[in-house]
């Protein structure tokens, strides 16, 4: 009741009384859990190894400065496959996101047990990080571009795939009522109700989960699954700092380029 | 043509939109179908073609029984059924010829409409309908390029390219303005006229209603309590359709001054109410 009335004028207040009371008391027990939290972080600390964490960045970043510009020559084979590996693996990912996010979505679905099974795989998809997929298929395919490539179109698909079914079941339901009305059959409602109205949404989270893929097909190579990661890998393991700062500015410029790329194409779309 | 038996509709809301209507539209008559919101009338159209499922009753077109029919039958027979729909439900980001094509959906196969390869007929009479409803230089534009009068052309050329033998017509001039109402239910009555179509109307705006339609049917509540001549709408028989309303002082207010800025003849339902007074 946050109207009360004061010398026969009504007063209005956002909150009554009552709610006041317990939003002040979220905020206390916010703050008491937030000073709980970082004692424990505290106590569970070597501060002397956080004391001198600037001196140790600094000699980091000398042993990788310069960087060994010679070796770009080596990176270039690398840096091509990880493009690749996010490029193919997004493609993969979303051929087989876009039927799948059809029999997701509540409004498209061909039977309800259909939906729970194409939503059990969109979970499981999301639920495993790339690096995981990765890590299963290089025991499986062996290393090298392929289980890169698997491995993100394996994440990809329930990321893609998530997005679209929610953008499916977000379709404005006239269009649709529109073209039944006409003696369409379901694919023919498909193509020219549903698919005008879902695909610049679809177009628009390939591109940017394309984009995510660039970044994580960069550190694939660290289990063995091909791209520039390979030779991060191999370049820590021999402590030769200056060749791990070329691959960091090589990959800092791709990520650049990716998201500028992706940013453009989605304006372009929406 | 339509005919309508007991017709009823619950909602598994329970709610019941339809109390046991019997209509009859004949060949080449244009019924416009009033009364309050919520009284069932946007039911009733989409029960005709099925996107609304009865729960009892009977509709014949012609001598189809379409309440009986199975999808695949169903599909053949709202082909013959065009549809017209008050926010123009186009398909925003196809062309106004993708749409108009669209009408012919229950005509070609899935592969044809796919690669958007209709019948070199098909697309001569898409043509000669976007002349005839005035959209000829619209033919590439996207459906979202266009004014809302310009839409409810598309509309109405998608309906009419599937050559139907009737027209349901839900609320088409309730998003424009006067000036574009009246044209857009002069077109519709002009077509209906002009192919002999059977035509149901659902519309809010009598007066606009009486301009142009010869029999009015008036729904209140799932049940019909009026069916008579655009004459015939008293205010004692708005009452009944609507519920009580000073019919006579708002509407005489309103017929004049409309009747003056945009016709010379004045409008029914102010002679009607003058006469009934």
């Amino acid at each position: 009741m946050p109207v009360t009335v004061v010398n026969n004028t009504k007063v209005w207040q956002r909150y009554d009384t009552a709610t006041r009371m317990k939003i002040w008391l979220g905020w206390i027990i916010g703050t008491a859990i937030t000073l709980l939290c970082w004692q424990l972080i505290s106590n569970n600390t070597r501060w002397e190894f956080v004391a001198d964490a600037s001196q140790q960045l600094s000699a980091f970043l000398q042993r990788m400065f310069p960087p060994d510009w010679a070796y770009a020559e080596q990176l270039w084979k690398p840096l091509w496959d990880t493009i690749t590996i996010a490029t193919l693996g997004t493609l993969l990912a979303m051929s087989i996101a876009l039927p799948l996010s059809f029999v997701a979505a509540r409004n498209t679905t061909p039977h309800p047990i259909l939906r729970y099974v194409a939503l059990l795989i969109i979970v499981i998809s999301r639920s495993v990080n790339s690096l995981i997929w990765a890590l299963i298929l290089v025991a499986i395919t062996g290393p090298g571009v392929l289980a890169g490539i698997l491995a993100i179109a394996l994440r990809s698909i329930g990321f893609i795939g998530k997005l679209a079914y929610e953008s499916i079941e977000e379709t404005s339901y006239e269009p649709i009522e529109a073209i039944t009305a006409t003696g369409a059959n379901r694919l023919q409602v498909l193509d020219y109700a549903y698919l005008p109205q879902v695909l610049p949404s679809f177009a628009g989270i390939s591109i940017f989960r394309w984009d995510i893929n660039i970044r994580e097909a960069t550190v694939l190579g660290l289990v063995g699954a091909g791209g520039i990661g390979l030779n991060l890998n191999a370049s820590v393991d021999l402590l030769r700092w200056d060749r791990v700062g070329m691959i960091f500015i090589l990959i800092f410029a791709l990520v650049l380029i990716s998201e500028t790329l992706s940013a453009r194409v989605r304006k372009a779309i929406i | 043509m339509l005919r309508i038996e007991k017709l009823v509709k619950q909602y598994p809301t329970g709610d019941r939109a339809l109390r046991g209507v019997d209509l009859m539209v004949p060949e080449g008559e244009v019924v416009a179908l009033i009364g309050p919101s919520g009284a069932g009338k946007s039911t009733l159209i989409r029960c005709v073609n099925r996107l609304v499922e009865p729960t009892s009753g009977k509709i014949w077109l012609r001598d189809t029984e379409i309440t009986a029919l199975s999808a695949r039958r169903l599909r053949q027979v709202r082909r013959r059924i065009g549809m017209i729909f008050q926010e123009y439900a186009l398909v925003e980001r196809l062309t106004v010829m993708e749409n108009v094509l669209s009408g012919r959906l229950g005509y070609v196969n899935f592969w044809q409409s796919w690669f958007r390869r209709f019948p070199q007929h098909d697309v001569d009479q898409a043509f000669a309908l976007l002349e005839r409803v005035g959209l000829s230089d619209f033919v590439d534009k996207r459906a979202d390029e266009l004014s809302g009068g310009q839409r409810q052309r598309v509309g109405i050329a998608r309906a009419l390219i599937q050559s139907p033998d009737m027209l349901l017509v839900d609320e088409p001039t309730a998003s424009l303005d006067p000036k574009t109402s009246r044209q857009i239910m002069r077109l519709i009555t002009e077509l209906a006229r002009e192919r002999g179509l059977a035509v149901i109307i659902n519309i809010h705006d009598v007066p606009l209603a009486q301009l142009f339609v010869k029999r009015i049917v008036g729904l209140r509540a799932g049940e019909i309590v009026y069916d008579g001549p655009p004459e015939g709408l008293t205010p004692e028989r708005l009452t009944d359709i609507y519920g009580e309303e000073d019919w006579g002082a708002g509407q005489a207010v309103a017929g004049a001054d409309s009747a003056q800025e945009m016709d010379p003849e004045p409008s029914p339902i102010f002679a009607a109410s003058t006469s009934n007074a």
